[in-house]
């Protein structure tokens, strides 16, 4: 029943733009429904199987932006084989089909092909923002049709891609009339890069705001492309090593004073770090800085550098500037919300590792903290009690001690008690990472008082199955649950089986669920996929004989309304 | 590659960086109970703590369970969880650090013994990880992780699987081989190449395992008919072509 023409309530939703509000206002009632969705034009699909193209279309008429995610998160670590799937091409071309007026995809861990970049440069007259995020199967030959295209290109940000470099020129496929880019970041490419060509699309793009450069940039032309772009508010500093001549040094000096909008630095992907003093009249600036691939900045270096960012709001860093230099961190930067610590030497504890004592430094020091990733080498109850009354605020919080299994290292009880205080102190908690000598325990907790949990992520944790329980029982909001190397089995996965219908997906690898038990539940449940992925088994399991009591190797299962996919490769077995 | 039984028998129960597998059954799993079977069969984690300590024992394990154990279990996938692009860039820049410490530390020494040898100094210390791999005719290359393998028929093997078992396009290429490619002894249509610190291309094969993953920076599968002017490792550096790939 509406009080106001369509086009008055139609007005009012414009002002709505979360996708979750949107979603809320669509089931009101019909007419809502029918007026949100013909005004809707950016939509967010968490799982690309769990939708398709046709469907999506036939409600989104007017799309305009597509935000897609494919492979489950575990694929970051290698736990999903290369042809799992997550193909963008049947997107792109029913959507090319459909002459939707796309401006805007946005790619996650999903599979891309040249062929697939080309139809897209091709399809869509509008086209501005195309975002790829952890993605493959494309090579520099996608990224020259794209460039050349795509006519009014605001934004190509590529960001952690496998992308074969082919050396080509596509810097230089950019047409001279091509004047509008935002944001250019292939910082992820590993090949050469046509420093001439890179200098002139810089020098015609007034509006160029972001710019991440890639290993082959070297300190001069960074020097060069500064001077063309002093507008520049986000900056990714390519290879910034070797002693640079004085006049290339002195050049940049000033060049980057210029720069007055510079908020964020990343990079230095090869760095000089005696020569970072030159970024230092603009660090008071910054509200981002991303030294998380900068293994050569670190000590006093690193340290003169954060003294200067009084306005740090993001940082991400390397475990080499140990408890010490977090404790700088904590005393400059008073404003900062978001901490990711990764580590830097995968060859053995070395000793400027951060502990438990850098998290507390950061907690105690940094009121406004609401997001960690903290890698490190130990850790005990007591910090995480404390760092949980210092930063009750925390929306992700994640840990990973490094070996896995770890207690406390000063009273050798496991660490259900530290997480424990986590989940109760923070009452927004979204996502959290466990890690470290966990029993059922922790479960408990995190059942009982984790009631905003959208996200945990479990590894070598557990004793039974109530532990994984204690979660499906007590997370009302749990959409993404991922286990890996933990006793759970048939018992707790069957239990509620319409609980994974409120869920996005689950994912268990290396438990102790059983063929006969995914059987079971994909028979009760047939709006899920339950997905089985057996890279190993040259025999597929039913061949065996030992049929149901065999343990399933991995394990995904996600929501779905279009059935069984068409495009599982022969090791995934869809129940 | 160590097995549990192994482990069981007198490594300190306190090493728990060692093995999976014994912190899962002994003293940091307190209060466990009955748990010990489920974790016996995981795969062993072999964190990077290994490498000083075992590396010629890990080698000595290779050599006689070479047949026996697949290329892909000997290390426990995806921990910790860091993603694979930061991985890679990790590992290749500790590489890149190591090896040219290595090198600077040769450069000062007076006797000048074995300037090329410092692949021995670096041997067991330099996390190899990742290389990519490229193959003619097919536009997508892929990386391979040369910890996971321990001799040249795992990894002739592993690549073997990954471009004519999985990848439709090549499918075809080699509808007439029934029995393995023989990517190692020249018989195929293939052979199997790679670039090393150096920058030249060379016919896998010809140096010891040890030696090859720590020279290697990448591997490409050439036809063999484009491969005849690849230089064996024991040519005068004048008759070497220099292969660039396309």
């Amino acid at each position: 029943m509406n009080y106001f023409p369509d086009e008055v309530i139609e007005h009012v939703f414009d002002f709505v733009t979360s996708h979750k509000d949107r979603n809320a206002i669509s089931l009101v009632c019909k007419s809502w429904y029918k007026i949100e969705r013909y005004s809707r034009q950016k939509v967010f699909i968490g799982n690309c199987y769990a939708i398709n193209p046709e469907r999506l279309l036939r409600r989104f008429p007017c799309l305009k932006s597509l935000t897609l995610k494919g492979k489950p998160h575990f694929a970051d670590f290698n736990l999903v084989p290369h042809e799992w799937g997550g193909f963008v091409l049947p997107w792109i071309e029913a959507l090319a089909r459909s002459r939707v007026g796309l401006e805007e995809l946005r790619l996650k861990r999903m599979v891309v092909t040249d062929e697939s970049l080309e139809l897209l440069s091709r399809s869509f007259v509008n086209f501005k923002s195309l975002v790829l995020v952890s993605c493959e199967g494309f090579t520099t030959d996608g990224l020259a049709s794209i460039a050349a295209n795509c006519r009014h290109l605001r934004d190509l940000d590529l960001q952690e891609n496998e992308i074969d470099d082919h050396r080509g020129q596509w810097l230089s496929c950019f047409p001279d009339t091509c004047t509008t880019l935002v944001t250019l970041n292939f910082a992820c490419l590993e090949g050469e890069t046509n420093l001439v060509a890179l200098e002139r699309l810089v020098a015609r793009s007034p509006n160029l705001k972001s710019l991440k450069l890639n290993r082959a940039v070297p300190l001069d032309a960074l020097a060069r492309l500064m001077v063309c772009a002093p507008q520049i508010v986000d900056l990714g500093v390519g290879s910034y090593e070797n002693d640079p001549d004085s006049e290339s040094y002195m050049k940049l000096k000033a060049a980057i004073k210029k720069c007055t909008s510079l908020r964020s630095l990343s990079g230095f992907l090869e760095a000089a770090p005696h020569c970072l003093s030159a970024f230092h009249p603009i660090c008071h600036n910054l509200t981002s800085l991303n030294l998380s691939y900068a293994a050569e900045i670190h000590g006093s270096h690193l340290i003169k550098l954060i003294q200067h960012c009084k306005k740090l709001q993001r940082l991400w860093i390397l475990d080499s500037i140990g408890d010490k230099g977090l404790e700088v961190v904590a005393s400059t930067c008073k404003d900062l919300q978001e901490l990711r610590v990764f580590p830097s030497d995968l060859l053995g504890g070395g000793n400027t590792a951060v502990t438990e004592e850098g998290l507390v430094a950061i907690s105690a020091g940094c009121p406004k903290l609401h997001s960690i990733l903290y890698f490190c080498q130990q850790m005990t109850n007591a910090a995480l009690v404390t760092v949980a009354k210092n930063c009750p605020n925390f929306i992700r919080f994640r840990l990973c001690i490094l070996e896995p299994n770890k207690p406390d290292h000063v009273t050798s009880q496991p660490l259900d008690e530290g997480f424990g205080a986590i989940v109760k102190a923070c009452k927004s908690l979204r996502r959290l990472s466990l890690s470290g000598l966990l029993t059922d325990q922790v479960f408990l907790y995190i059942g009982m008082y984790a009631n905003q949990l959208e996200m945990l992520s479990i590894a070598f944790a557990g004793d039974t199955d109530k532990g994984m329980l204690y979660v499906l029982n007590g997370c009302k909001k749990m959409k993404k649950l991922e286990i890996r190397d933990s006793p759970f089995g048939d018992t707790a996965l069957l239990a509620d089986v319409s609980k994974y219908e409120t869920m996005r997906s689950l994912w268990m690898s290396s438990c102790e669920v059983t063929l006969s038990g995914c059987k079971r539940l994909a028979q009760k449940a047939p709006w899920l996929n339950v997905e089985i992925i057996n890279e190993n088994d040259n025999n597929r399991m039913e061949e065996n004989g030992h049929e149901g009591r065999q343990k399933v190797d991995k394990l995904y299962l996600y929501r779905t309304v279009v059935g069984t996919r068409m495009d599982a490769p022969p090791f995934v077995w869809i129940l | 590659m160590i097995t549990e039984l192994e482990m069981g028998k007198g490594e300190s129960e306190l090493e728990l960086g060692l093995g999976l597998s014994l912190g899962g059954g002994t003293a940091a799993k307190i209060g466990k109970s009955g748990g010990g079977g489920a974790w016996g069969e995981r795969g062993r984690l072999l964190t990077a703590k290994d490498f000083p300590s075992v590396g010629s024992k890990r080698a000595a394990d290779s050599a006689s369970h070479a047949g026996a154990s697949p290329p892909r279990s000997s290390q426990v996938v995806g921990w910790p969880p860091i993603g694979s692009h930061r991985m890679n860039s990790l590992v290749n820049n500790q590489a890149t650090k190591s090896a040219r410490e290595e090198e600077e530390a040769g450069k000062k020494k007076v006797k000048d013994d074995e300037p090329k040898d410092v692949t021995k100094k670096v041997n067991g210390k330099v996390p190899v990880g990742f290389i990519k791999v490229n193959m003619d005719g097919v536009a997508i290359g892929r990386k391979v992780d040369l910890n996971a393998h321990s001799s040249y028929d795992n990894l002739s093997q592993t690549l073997e699987d990954m471009f004519f078992r999985t990848n439709p396009g090549t499918i075809g290429l080699t509808s007439q081989f029934s029995k393995p490619l023989r990517l190692l002894d020249g018989s195929s249509e293939f052979v199997l190449t790679y670039e090393d610190k150096e920058g030249d291309w060379m016919l896998v094969g010809d140096v010891p395992w040890r030696m090859f993953i720590t020279s290697v920076k990448r591997l490409r599968v050439m036809k063999t008919s484009e491969a005849n002017g690849l230089a064996a490792r024991n040519q005068e550096p004048n008759e070497r072509q220099r292969k660039q790939p396309v």
